[in-house]
């Protein structure tokens, strides 16, 4: 059957910020959905609160809300767009819950809106985890026996039921407290303890535990007509009791005998049928047991998943686009395969590579947070590498991580000086490091069976590790001279670096290149094609090898080569994407051959059909260099765009400028020029701009010396990093001198050579009360310059940029300041010399306006700045930067007029700490959201109720606020409590907040005791119990803004609103007036636009 | 529950080999160059002179030559190695990671291997998997067959897929292999059932089993018989030239066409003894079966550029519309207008349109071009099975 005809409009909702677990995997999904649906004539109506999104962008749809993902917006929108189908299946758990939901209140029998993908009954199968087990055993499959228990004698029970050893999984709890394994009744007597504490409804799960089987993922596709295929099959390297989002995971599966892969096939289609996923992509999970090949299924989600992205880019089938044309009607054997476009897409994918992917976490900037992997996911983001063989694939993955390390090395400073035991024993729990501890245990010769038997790592893994040390020790003792061309062959095919060889021999990387290349070892591109070759590929998706011959396609137009961000992580996101991505279309449009670098399988920029080529690479100096060598020998590179991925292809400008490629937009001059402390400084002399007065130093003396001049308090943090890594606000000498040996050392930051000259510490002034400023420009070859957008942060300078809310327009600063702004923006980009996007962050403070920082570089408002004024500012940026004045961009129609002053926009930040129970809640200059959303309405307080909506902590209409303000906010703060009071709110506070609030006049209605003081109810019990409405708490004094933890915590648990600022108070008190004063609306992004 | 199980319902033919033992083959063929322990050079050459890089493995020969083709599966390498139907050829895998999981008893499809080499890109070290009982390089050593590693497969694939398939020889001595590779000549018009059929008839399976089936030996693979005793069958092997007379003789339910190697037409007297079963007893072909089964109904073979090998090809059931994913290994097919009215196309291939299944029109027989046995592959297809016995037993009925 062809597409269905009786459907016109199609509703889509996405996934909402990215978090933890929920990533821009589903931006993927969701972008390749709305691009098909609309080809195939659809009228798609979008829901999506992330403003950082491609797929909201407004070409995408032909209706995009940016509104928040609860069923009172998603029914309003409905009512304006009556969509005849809501397809729930692309956007992630969110977009099944919501669907759920809309279904459960009524909202889609009462507009006749069917559920296309999957039913709700299929989904209620699927996701609840006792129908499903009893699902599965129904049609004869295995799964991991288990019981729930709500005392601790019913745990004894039910734990004799099961058996051990078994797994304690608390019911709703936070980043996986109360987890545990028992072996026997003691330890389960404990754990269960603990387990029924930590569960807010006392409740825990008991099951089976099959840690350290071995964990499988199979990606199935269906559709109406009960064809089903698998596209790709997931080894997990970490076995069971690693999250496979935390493991590392290696496409295809590696140890199965096609005996048991085929018993795997049979058992996942079986699921899918019986869970009556109607069409599309599912993901189902089996454990296995090493011993015998017993197999469990595990857990199945009925939805496009991040290992559905994964799969798409590891064998290019692209399941989300298939998923979306199978759910309007069509099967599969009636799409046609994109690559090959002769084959038809009802077919299994074969690859003749492997692919790894590696997840990257963000402990380092969680101080709290244990850095050991459970069943809960806690990495941030991902890299995948390819690679014709494991070793390949895992070192370049290793290399795209960024995270300082040039391959699969031992020598790790972490293990370096544990004894073999202590080493052997810290490779047996699963951390984020651990792949390194592994690399030092085979430096020292342990066996392979015996990291086996503590680990539960395969052995043909471990065996492949072990091989990586013995070649490199081959390698050590062979010398560099002595390299013939089968040396060098042979170390590259193993996925060495030239930088990890150099770094063998103390050698330089450059040498080693010019030696290998003399001997006529040099990369070569092979496709990934679905198909192993047996057909041609039509898509020029390429990763690089080292083999015989190559399948690079001569140019056809100039070449612009565009380096995407890398994988996700804390300060850098899918914003950055979205930039690539937009610069990818409009480079594409203006008539180069555009060519996508970048290693992140979770993004739009990593999908095949974003730019005209895609190397799917590390975005490393010797990577990205072989790329531009490779299209240089076929024709013209007209330029590498460096400045739209974020920070990491931003620190590539100088060496790849060096190395003769020619760099489009701003200069590698004028990027060091913003970057280097005293250049930028001289700048702002020249240019008469303030800044915060400061100092650089490598060490903690002249950290100090820095201090004494300026004064108490300072900012701390090192030279060349995104979202304030390792920055610290200090109020003491003793303190400085602890932050400063923390930099030159911390973690990954000493991994890339700590502190020097060429590195130093920046030490400024700490500006207190100041209200910070983001400007967002563009800046012509010709000089002309345009402001994209000036964003007021809400939240205070000292709560980095990427932590606050910030609205547009600017809400509370006068007309003259924004002015002035504009004018400082215009001087350093001039002074700067920048030629495409331009960053500035100001501090404003009374009527002196400082400047923060300047970055010659797409930042991550862009795509806010671009949804709230309809101006795309990454695809001007992108024809800028390669010779388009903004006058010609204007002639061409380019250069839309900003939308009119009808609207304000507030972004949101959304912050990872349901998942870190240690953790503080606090702002600070360290930046820790993982994700942010877009509240958009006709005045400043309605889109902040939004944002906070939108962000998961909707504003309460009424009920009580508690206060707990720090001495210094009382003054500003009794107004927001008087507004709070005068909106109906009854107010609960803390001693001394309740003293002041009284003397003011404000009554208070409940007064508690601060945590931990023995008398009458403190601020935790009253939070807990359920009393509280809305928790406002600021840090306390100037010291260590340790204090109030518990109190926000307590708020996170009961999902309450809590605010750590006064502004952030303020604005909230504005948006529960209006909120309260007028009906709320929903307006499209193209009507707001218009 | 849910468990590999490595006792299988049918008893496996008496003649397979003994189990292999955990040692490795007798030379091993490791150097020791400036101290890194290296596998020995060796080259391998096309018929056309092209030249590839690699390591020798396997079995110590001084050239290998044979016919080359590529095979895509990911899995199943050792079922792909023993299956007869690789007689006169050398099997390229696309996948660079062979020998992973080492080899056990239970996947041989023979035996003994009948190919005449293996190329690899990376062949495992080291095999792990609950079920190994050896491994790869030291089955190959033991089975004689000779390997090349570290060829870049995927260069060697794409110039097979744009030559079609060609000889080819490999070796440590270079001119030795060029000359080899000159001289070799492919698999067209070879009679390789000879080489693989057995000597003698043997059975298999349940002798008090409801179906009786003789089954034509021209290179059958161990899992098809499995999978007829499981439908009920025991099963009569005999060779590939039993006269149709003998086998009508025996008075069996139905006849198994299997499948075995090279070009169909010129398996001796093959045709003519099926046209003479046509119509006598209900038949049932797989691969060089079905081919049979086409020629001896008047239609046409011819030789595909490259094949199909591999456990990925969508086929389409022209009586369901559904699509079944299936294992197959084959270069020649049945020519679709050449087939006249005597038979109905009841497959399809969807990547290129050839014919994958027949049912003569009138008569109890029908075929399929593809693996319904899978081993290695997908278990779509293995409903044809119990298709086979619904026919014996309309028949026997009617
Ligand atoms: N019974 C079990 N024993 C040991 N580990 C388990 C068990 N069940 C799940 N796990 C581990 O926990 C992880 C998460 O469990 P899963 O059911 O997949 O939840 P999620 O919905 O978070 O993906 C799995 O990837 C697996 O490694
Ligand atoms: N001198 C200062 N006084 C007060 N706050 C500051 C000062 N400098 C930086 N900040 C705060 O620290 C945050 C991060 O600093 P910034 O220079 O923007 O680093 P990054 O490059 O990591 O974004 C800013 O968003 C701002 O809130
Ligand atoms: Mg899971
Ligand atoms: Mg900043």
């Amino acid at each position: 059957m062809p597409k269905r005809t009786d459907i016109e409009t199609i509703l889509l909702i996405g996934s909402g910020p990215i978090v933890i677990g929920q990533a821009c995997e589903f931006d993927y999904s969701g972008t390749q959905a709305c691009r098909v649906l609309r080809d195939e004539g659809y009228r798609v109506v979008l829901v999506n609160s992330n403003p950082a999104t491609i797929m909201t962008d407004p070409e995408f749809a032909d209706a995009t809300y940016v509104e928040p993902l609860d069923v009172a917006s998603l029914r309003r929108i409905i009512e304006r767009e009556r969509p005849d189908v809501l397809l729930p299946t692309l956007g992630g758990q969110t977009a099944l819950n919501l669907a759920v939901a809309l279904h459960d209140a009524g909202v889609l029998d009462e507009f006749d809106i069917e559920l296309i993908g999957a039913s709700v009954e299929a989904i209620h199968t699927a996701e609840d985890r006792s129908r499903f087990k009893a699902a599965m055993q129904e049609i004869g499959l295995g799964v991991a026996d288990s019981g729930l228990a709500a005392t601790l004698d019913e745990a004894m029970t039910v734990a004799d039921e099961v058996g051990y050893p078994l797994i304690v999984r608390p019911s709703f709890i936070l980043g996986g407290s109360g987890t545990g394994i028992a072996h026997g009744p003691d330890e389960m007597a404990a754990i269960a303890a603990d387990g029924l504490a930590a569960s807010p409804v006392s409740e825990i799960l008991i099951e089976r535990s099959v840690v350290g089987w071995k964990e499988y993922e199979l990606e199935v596709m269906r559709d109406h007509a009960d064809n089903v295929v698998v596209v790709c099959s997931i080894e997990n390297f970490d076995p069971m009791g690693v999250h496979t989002g935390d493991s590392i995971t290696v496409a295809p599966a590696q140890t199965l005998t096609d005996v048991e892969y085929q018993r795997m096939r049979d058992a996942a289609f079986a699921c899918i049928r019986r869970i009556g996923v109607d069409t599309g992509g599912s993901n189902i999970q089996f454990a296995l047991n090493p011993a015998d090949g017993e197999m469990l299924v595990i857990e199945m989600n009925p939805r496009v998943s991040r290992s559905s992205a994964l799969a798409s880019k590891a064998t290019g089938f692209p399941i989300a686009k298939i998923a979306a044309r199978l759910a309007v009607g069509y099967r599969l054997d009636e799409i046609v395969n994109d690559i090959t476009r002769v084959t038809p897409a009802s077919f299994e994918p074969t690859i003749d590579y492997v692919v790894t992917k590696v997840p990257r976490w963000a402990f380092e900037k969680l101080p709290g947070a244990v850095d050991v992997l459970g069943t809960q996911m806690q990495s941030v983001g991902e890299v995948m590498a390819i690679g014709r063989v494991f070793a390949e694939s895992l070192q370049k993955a290793l290399r795209s991580l960024e995270s300082g390390r040039v391959g699969f090395e031992p020598g790790d400073p972490s293990v370096k000086a544990l004894s073999t035991d202590d080493l052997v024993r810290r490779a047996a729990v699963p951390t984020a490091d651990r792949l390194f501890a592994l690399a030092e245990a085979f430096e020292r010769d342990v066996s392979v069976e015996r990291l086996h038997e503590v680990t539960g790592i395969d052995p043909w893994f471990l065996d492949q590790l072990a091989r990586i040390i013995t070649e490199r020790r081959d390698l050590a003792a062979l010398g560099f001279d002595a390299m013939s061309r089968r040396d060098w062959r042979r170390a590259k095919r193993m996925g060495f670096g030239d930088e990890q060889l150099g770094g063998l021999w103390g050698v330089d990387a450059d040498d080693v290149r010019s030696a290998r290349l003399a001997e006529g070892v040099a990369v070569t591109y092979k496709t990934v094609d679905t198909c192993a070759a047996e057909f041609e590929a039509r898509t020029p998706y390429h990763y690089g090898t080292y083999e015989d011959t190559d399948e690079v396609a001569p140019l056809e137009r100039p070449a612009v080569v565009i380096l995407g961000s890398g994988p996700n992580r804390i300060g850098q996101g899918v914003e950055f994407d979205y930039c690539c991505v937009h610069a990818a279309f409009a480079l594409s449009d203006a008539g180069y051959e555009t060519v996508m670098i970048n290693c992140n399988p979770e993004t739009v920029s990593t999908d095949y059909d974003t730019s005209d080529r895609l190397f799917f690479e590390p975005l490393s100096l010797e990577e990205v260099r072989n790329v531009c060598d490779a299209l240089t020998s076929r024709g013209e590179l007209a330029g590498v765009v460096v400045a739209l991925g974020g920070q990491t292809p931003l620190k590539l400008a100088g060496a790849l400028e060096a190395a003769g490629i020619p760099i489009a937009g701003t200069s590698p001059a004028s990027i060091d020029l913003a970057e280097d402390r005293e250049q930028f400084n001289a700048l702002c002399d020249r240019l008469d701009i303030a800044q915060p007065p400061g100092g650089t130093a490598v060490d903690a003396p002249g950290a100090r010396a820095v201090a004494e001049v300026i004064g108490y308090p300072v900012l701390v943090r090192p030279s060349y990093v995104l979202g304030g890594r390792a920055m610290q606000i200090v109020y003491t000498a003793d303190e400085l001198d602890a932050a400063m040996a923390e930099l030159a050392t911390a973690g990954s930051l000493g991994r890339e050579g700590g502190l020097s000259a060429e590195r130093p510490a920046l030490v400024d002034r700490f500006l207190e009360d100041a209200i910070e400023v983001d400007v967002d420009a563009l800046r012509d070859c010709a000089g002309e310059v345009l402001i994209g957008g000036v964003m007021e942060h809400i939240e205070e300078a000292g709560v980095h940029s990427g932590d606050s809310a910030c609205a547009i327009p600017p809400p509370s600063l006068p007309a003259g300041v924004v002015s002035t702004i504009a004018a400082l923006t215009r001087a350093v980009a001039e002074g700067l010399d920048v030629c495409g996007l331009l960053n500035v962050q100001f501090a404003v403070k009374g009527d002196e306006i400082f400047i923060i920082e300047a970055n010659p570089r797409a930042s991550r408002t862009v795509p806010f700045v671009s949804k709230a004024t309809g101006v795309p500012l990454a695809k001007i940026g992108a024809r800028v930067m390669l010779g388009a004045t903004l006058a010609e961009l204007r002639d061409d129609g380019l250069i839309p007029e900003p939308a009119g002053g009808g609207h304000v926009a507030v972004k949101e930040a959304v912050l990872p700490f349901n998942r870190f129970p240690n953790v503080d809640t606090l702002l600070g200059p360290e930046m820790r959201s993982t994700g942010e959303v877009m509240g958009i309405d006709t005045t400043f307080g309605l889109a902040f109720a939004k944002s906070q909506a939108g962000a998961g902590a909707a504003l309460p209409q009424a009920g009580t606020v508690f206060l707990s303000l720090a001495a210094r906010d009382r003054p500003g703060g009794l107004a927001v409590a008087r507004r709070f009071m005068e909106l109906g709110f009854a107010i609960a506070a803390t001693v001394g907040t309740a003293d002041a609030l009284t003397a003011a006049g404000i009554p208070v209605g409940q007064v508690v005791a601060k945590v931990g003081e023995t008398v009458g109810t403190d601020a935790v019990e009253l939070i807990s119990s359920g009393k509280v409405d809305l928790v406002v708490n600021t840090p306390r004094g100037r010291g260590p803004r340790a204090d109030g933890r518990h109190i926000r915590r307590a708020a996170l648990t009961q999902g309450l609103p809590c605010l750590t600022t006064v502004a952030a108070a303020r604005a909230a008190a504005a948006g529960i007036a209006e909120a309260s004063a007028s009906e709320p609306a929903v307006r499209s992004l193209q009507e707001y636009h218009r | 529950m849910a468990r590999p199980n490595d006792d299988r319902p049918v008893p496996v033919p008496s003649h397979l080999p003994a189990p292999l033992g955990h040692t490795r083959g007798p030379e091993r063929r490791f150097v020791h160059q400036r101290g890194v322990e290296m596998r020995r050079e060796g080259v391998l050459v096309l018929a056309d002179g092209a030249v590839f890089e690699g390591e020798l493995a396997g079995a110590a020969v001084d050239v290998a030559t044979g016919e080359l083709i590529f095979n895509t599966a990911l899995s199943g390498y050792q079922e792909i190695i023993t299956d007869p139907s690789y007689a006169g050829q050398m099997i390229t895998f696309t996948y660079p990671h062979i020998g992973n999981y080492g080899v056990n008893r239970h996947d041989d499809e023979s035996r003994r291997p009948f190919c005449q080499g293996i190329v690899v890109r990376d062949l495992a070290p080291r095999a792990s998997n609950w079920r190994a009982e050896g491994d790869l390089d030291a089955f190959l050593g033991e089975r004689g067959v000779p390997a090349i590693t570290g060829i870049d497969t995927r260069r060697l694939t794409r110039h097979l897929r744009d030559t079609g398939v060609m000889p080819g020889a490999f070796g440590a001595e270079e001119t030795a292999v060029c000359a080899a590779a000159e001289r070799a000549t492919g698999t067209d018009g070879l009679d390789l059932v000879a080489g693989v059929t057995v000597d003698e008839p043997y059975t298999v399976g349940d002798p008090d089993a409801p179906f009786r089936v003789v089954a034509y030996d021209y290179g059958i693979k161990t899992t098809i018989l499995r999978h007829l005793a499981s439908a009920g069958c025991v099963i009569e092997v005999v060779p590939a030239s039993t006269p149709a007379a003998d086998v009508i003789a025996r008075d069996p339910d139905g006849v198994f066409l299997s499948n075995g190697p090279g070009d169909p037409a010129a398996v001796a007297g093959a045709a003519d003894i099926v046209a003479a079963l046509i119509g006598e007893l209900p038949l049932f072909g797989i691969c060089l079966g079905h081919q049979i089964m086409g020629l001896a109904l008047g239609a046409e073979t011819t030789k595909l550029a490259f094949g199909h090998h591999g456990a990925n090809h969508p086929v389409r059931n022209e009586a369901t519309g559904r699509v079944e994913i299936t294992s197959q290994n084959h270069n020649y097919v049945v020519q679709a207008d050449t087939v006249g009215g005597g038979a109905d196309v009841t497959h399809v291939n969807l990547n290129d349109g050839t014919v994958e299944g027949l049912r003569v029109r009138g008569v109890p027989a029908f075929s399929v071009q593809h693996h319904p046995e899978a081993a290695p592959g997908p278990h779509d297809a293995a409903y044809l099975f119990g298709e086979f016995t619904e026919l014996m037993t309309a028949v026997g009925a009617g």
